[in-house]
């Protein structure tokens, strides 16, 4: 038997099992309308190619992919398309995204579709290009578009098939080996030749799974010998949560770790998920694209539970009604497993590409937690965290905000498996802890990064005019002539006017042409016109701020009577509520800025139009793309203008308002008696100390670039 | 349909604070049993005193800030300082002293610095600190162990009625009193370990370390071992302290010379060892929080500990040891992260060295 690796940590939740492995994988009756959200996969959203009123047949393209990291969409049945619009679609948030509604015409009727079982005499591309065509990505709940994995510019010389399963109560990959075993293995054998058929095909697979075991085992008895095909190998390891996270799996079967920041393929490791290899061979050697999938459906709240092959976008009451759920029985219902998923907010989201789970157990089966408590610093989240963290001082850094600690500490790293808040004894819980925390780290590191290309394109800009003094004559001459030449040759021919303005550009130096490029790729990337983007990030900025007023007035509402005992459900609530209130208030602070940053472009845009040297014969139908570059050109000289003092002042500004919320917190919690006291007080020290430096700065930067800023000054004038 | 939504993950493993409190309360009663049968009811008494002490304070303090009585007390935490407190002080002590030290450690100790889980101290150490500091004679007089023959004669504790009057009313307990062991040691003057361990009854009776306290301590190791088994808390701390007191005694046992500092035996087994070993340094809150830092913290504590007894002023070291070494908790933490999956040790992040 092949060496297998353990883990650090890991629990062993009650399995929960069996309940769903009763019976065979069942169909389910064709439902009336069918909702298809265009992303159900990580990346750019699909865009639709059919409008309303369109009739499509089974497997027909819908929406095509946008992007290279993307997937197309395809209609699960036949029928007619009713509706392109915002519905409630699965998603931690509880949001709405733009889906595709089909009315489904009973007929379930397939448009022509054709495969090959002669699959290792076409190429790695061409066969990659079908499986990003069928629009197959990763089915075990993180739903990457699988074709992006399958060319890496790394040699790969292991692919790990990952049959772990290792959530408890999820059954559906343990279903379709029992059943599908073969068509599995000719989905492995297709991915090894897609990626030149590398020394190890090892499937990973937890000790729980004796029957999987065997059917593969057979499976791989009867399998017809292919020349090259490299040998598939069935490794068992013991069961433990969480072996089924990548790196646990890799780690596991090879004994190495991915490196942070790294991808498997730079260890020359591919991992794919064994339902996704079935969807492969589905869609290689039959030609159909991904339109269905098997799911779990369990939890004692459904009597007949079980595995079904479910059409994608099937609405959730749909499936549920044919496991025998009792609503009335069920206090919250799932989507995936225990450990991982998410709550629904309701049944009418449609199954996607990534469900593999619908758990809908009893409030006995799944008891509400017990208010948290102080944590008692027992160690025991860190003994299980697979990646080797040290919970509860991230939960310390969490809760007083120090982003510093907390990337020291690598929040990053921890990939929310919940094992930490699993055995923790005083029941807090953590990984809601982690995940506002990397939400509030990434705002951060976004604003960052503006700031350090803010500064970069300063620096160039610099470097850019003493450059231009030499030869600015010269170049003034040569711009003029360009643009004219671009003017005559657009008037001639106006749909080619964005090329011709672009092959003006690439005159110019590189770091315009960086810039250019950029504002092509935003033109392509934009296509929705300002005024909606607009009206939705405003809709948006509503919403959030009427659930933000919510969740205030409903902790208000709880605190308010601060002379009253709370008991334990109360202290339970709060505990909720205040989560609450930091969650609305971050998604309320994203729109904003998503806002601000349109308005701030919309204006820029404003500013540029008459000054724009393709604008000057007035036509009235501007070509967006030019307008585009002009913008993006004047943003950057806007921007590199912006003096270092400049940008520490506004640093300055930001810094300044949050210490002042944050003494309003710290006043709040003294009158309160709260016992966060000390972690405001902490956190105001540091604001007040980051202020003080951010002075220091300024003051010696003041001194040091005010001889060094005239000339630029003056450069700027003469142009 | 109105469903809860609530954050991943949606099940909890079976274990409470309360669980794990009540564990350690009943992981004690070995050595509480032990306690007993040699000295009688006095550490019963305090244990007593102390528990009704610490609810009332606990109490007090949560309704001074505003919280819950219920929800907070049933974590039995208040509990299990006053019963470590409790064994820690001598048996018959006045009722008062327990009740300071008590009252000092919960409403000082813990709850001035924020409460459960925030306390930077063991409470129950800094109560038997402030006394010892406080109060050094009543808190140096231990009872002579129940059967151990002076003179030829077998020691007799206070009966039942005199044990209460000696607390309560502070009638005198000095004919009952005898060195301990470790105090015994202590004050050995020119004499050969082996002649000092002939002419001491305490010794000369015991099978090991001294009469009496050998069995106390190896009850008290007893109820380690069953927290081991429960997983309460990992052997880091408690192997980490009776290692670094047994390196400590190894190198300065010099085979009994007549100053020599005692035997590895002799140190495992006396005083407070083997319950600091497993009731205090185990304190969650207040030692250090990864696997290598509790090894590093035990180990500390033991070397400590011995460094006290051997030279020191004070007989038994555990609280002292123990309180310096909360103090250095936080720098422990700071140096021993453990390597986090897919980075290298020093925090940088690893590359593969693959050999194809
Ligand atoms: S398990 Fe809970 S109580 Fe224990 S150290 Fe971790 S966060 Fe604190
Ligand atoms: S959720 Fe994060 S911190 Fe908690 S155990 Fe999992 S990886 Fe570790």
């Amino acid at each position: 038997m092949r060496k297998t690796w353990d883990i650090h940590g890991g629990i062993h939740p009650a399995e929960n099992k069996q309940q769903s492995l009763t019976g065979s994988l069942q169909a389910v009756p064709l439902p009336k309308t069918l909702v298809l959200p265009l992303s159900q996969h990580i990346g750019g959203p699909a865009t639709p190619v059919v409008s309303i009123g369109d009739k499509v047949l089974k497997g027909q393209l819908i929406a095509a992919a946008k992007g290279f990291v993307s997937a197309p969409v395809h209609a699960s049945s036949s029928g007619v398309i009713s509706a392109i619009e915002e519905r409630a679609v699965p998603h931690v948030s509880g949001m709405q995204a733009p889906c595709i509604v089909i009315e489904t015409d009973g007929d379930d009727h397939w448009i022509e579709h054709s495969g090959t079982a002669d699959y290792r005499k076409k190429t790695a591309s061409e066969l990659a290009a079908i499986i990003r065509d069928k629009g197959i990505t990763g089915l075990g709940g993180a739903g990457f578009p699988t074709a992006v994995k399958l060319q890496p510019q790394q040699t790969i010389d292991t692919l790990l098939i990952n049959a772990t399963e290792c959530e408890p109560y999820i059954t559906a990959d343990d279903q379709l080996m029992r059943q599908r075993s073969a068509d599995i293995l000719v989905g492995i054998d297709i991915l090894a030749h897609i990626l030149g058929d590398p020394e190890r095909v090892l499937i990973g697979i937890e000790d729980n799974k004796p029957e999987a075991q065997e059917a593969l085992a057979n499976a791989l008895a009867n399998k017809p010998v292919t020349e090259h095909a490299p040998p598939i190998e069935v490794v068992e390891f013991p069961t433990k949560y969480p072996s089924g996270g990548e790196k646990q799996l890799i780690q596991i079967l090879t004994g190495e770790e991915v490196p942070s920041g790294k991808l498997p393929a730079d260890l020359g490791i591919v991992c794919q998920n064994i339902g996704t290899t079935h969807a492969i061979y589905r869609a290689v050697c039959h030609g159909e694209p991904l339109v269905s999938r098997v799911t779990t459906v369990t939890g004692k709240a459904c009597s007949k539970p079980g595995n079904f092959e479910v059409l994608i976008g099937t609405p959730v009451a749909h499936l549920l009604e044919q496991a025998g759920f009792d609503e009335a029985l069920c206090p919250q219902l799932i989507m995936g497993g225990p450990m991982m998923g998410f709550a629904l907010p309701s049944t009418a989201v449609p199954i996607v590409k990534a469900t593999n789970c619908l758990l809908a157990t009893t409030a006995q089966e799944s008891p509400a937690p017990p208010p948290a408590q102080a944590c008692i610093r027992c160690g025991h989240c860190a003994e299980v965290c697979p990646a080797n963290l040290l919970p509860q001082q991230l939960y310390w850094h969490a809760q007083s905000k120090n982003y510093e600690r907390l990337e020291a500490h690598h929040l990053g790293d921890c990939i929310e498996c919940g094992a930490c808040s699993y055995v923790c004894p005083s029941s807090i819980p953590l990984v809601q802890y982690y995940r506002a925390a990397k939400g509030e780290i990434r705002l951060i590191n976004e604003e960052k990064q503006q700031s350090d290309r803010a500064r970069i394109r300063f620096e160039r800009h610099q470097a850019r005019i003493e450059q231009e003094e030499k030869d600015k004559a010269a170049k003034r001459e040569a711009r003029k002539l360009a643009a004219e030449a671009a003017k005559a040759k657009r008037e001639a021919d106006p749909k080619t006017g964005a090329t011709d303005t672009t092959s003006v550009n690439t005159e110019k130096s590189t770091a315009d042409l960086d810039i250019v490029q950029a504002a092509m790729a935003r033109v392509a990337a934009n296509k929705a016109s300002p005024q909606d983007q607009r009206k939705r990030f405003e809709r948006a900025i509503e919403t959030t701020a009427a659930r933000l007023a919510k969740a205030e007035k409903d902790l208000e509402a709880l605190t308010k009577d601060d002379s009253a005992e709370l008991n334990k459900e109360q202290l339970a609530q709060l505990d909720q509520h205040r989560a609450s209130v930091e969650q609305a208030r971050l998604r309320h602070q994203e729109a904003k800025n998503k806002l601000a940053a349109l308005d701030a472009e919309q204006s820029s845009e404003q500013k540029t139009q008459p000054e724009s040297p393709t604008d000057n014969a007035g036509e009235p139908t501007l070509d967006r793309a030019a307008t585009a570059i002009a913008r993006a050109q004047k943003n950057a000289a806007q921007l590199a203008l912006m003096t270092p003092e400049q940008k520490l002042q506004k640093q300055r500004d930001s810094l300044e308002k949050r210490l002042s919320k944050a003494q309003t917190r710290l006043a709040q919690a003294e009158s309160e008696g709260n016992e966060q006291l000390e972690a405001f007080a902490k956190a105001v020290s540091t604001l007040n100390e980051k202020i003080k430096a951010t002075d220091r700065e300024l003051a010696t930067l003041t001194q040091a670039t005010q001889p060094a800023n005239k000339p630029a000054q003056q450069s700027e004038e003469t142009r | 349909m109105a469903l809860a939504r609530k954050s991943s993950p949606h099940t909890h493993g079976p274990r409470s604070t309360q669980w794990l409190m009540q564990q350690v309360l009943i992981a004690t009663v070995p050595g509480l049993i032990v306690l007993t049968s040699f000295f009688g009811i006095g550490t019963l008494l305090n244990i007593l005193i102390a528990s009704v002490t610490a609810i009332g304070c606990e109490a007090a303090v949560l309704k001074l800030r505003k919280r819950p009585l219920g929800f907070y007390l049933s974590d039995y935490s208040a509990l299990v300082t006053a019963v470590l407190l409790g064994i820690a002080l001598p048996p018959l002590v006045p009722w008062w002293l327990t009740v300071t030290g008590t009252a000092f450690a919960i409403i000082i100790a813990k709850h001035l610095y924020g409460g459960m889980g925030y306390n930077p101290f063991n409470p129950a150490m800094i109560g038997y600190v402030v006394l010892l500091i406080s109060f050094p004679l009543q808190m140096s007089a231990w009872l002579a162990p129940g059967g151990l023959l002076v003179d030829g004669t077998p020691a007799m504790g206070p009966d039942f009625m005199s044990s209460l009057k000696i607390v309560f009313l502070g009638n005198p307990i000095d004919g009952f009193t005898a060195a301990t062991p470790l105090d015994a040691f202590k004050h050995n003057s020119g004499l050969l370990v082996s002649q000092f361990y002939e002419q001491t009854p305490q010794f000369s009776q015991g099978q090991w370390a001294g009469f009496g306290w050998e069995w106390v301590n190896i009850a008290f190791l007893f109820g380690g071992v069953y927290l081991l088994a429960r997983k309460v808390f990992t052997w880091h701390g408690p192997v980490g302290m009776l290692a670094g007191l047994s390196v400590m005694a190894l190198f300065n046992y010099d085979g009994g010379s007549s100053t020599s500092n005692g035997s590895i035996l002799f140190h495992l087994l006396s005083g407070a060892t083997m319950f600091g070993a497993f009731f205090i340094v185990t304190d969650p809150v207040t030692s250090a929080t990864s696997n290598r830092g509790r090894l590093i913290y035990g180990a500390m504590i033991g070397i400590i500990m011995f460094l006290i007894r051997s030279w020191g002023n004070y007989p038994e070291a555990l609280a002292f040891a123990v309180l310096l070494m909360n103090f250095a908790a936080p720098f422990i933490d700071y140096y021993t992260p453990p390597r986090t999956y897919g980075h290298s040790k020093s925090g940088t992040i690893i590359h593969r060295s693959k050999e194809d």
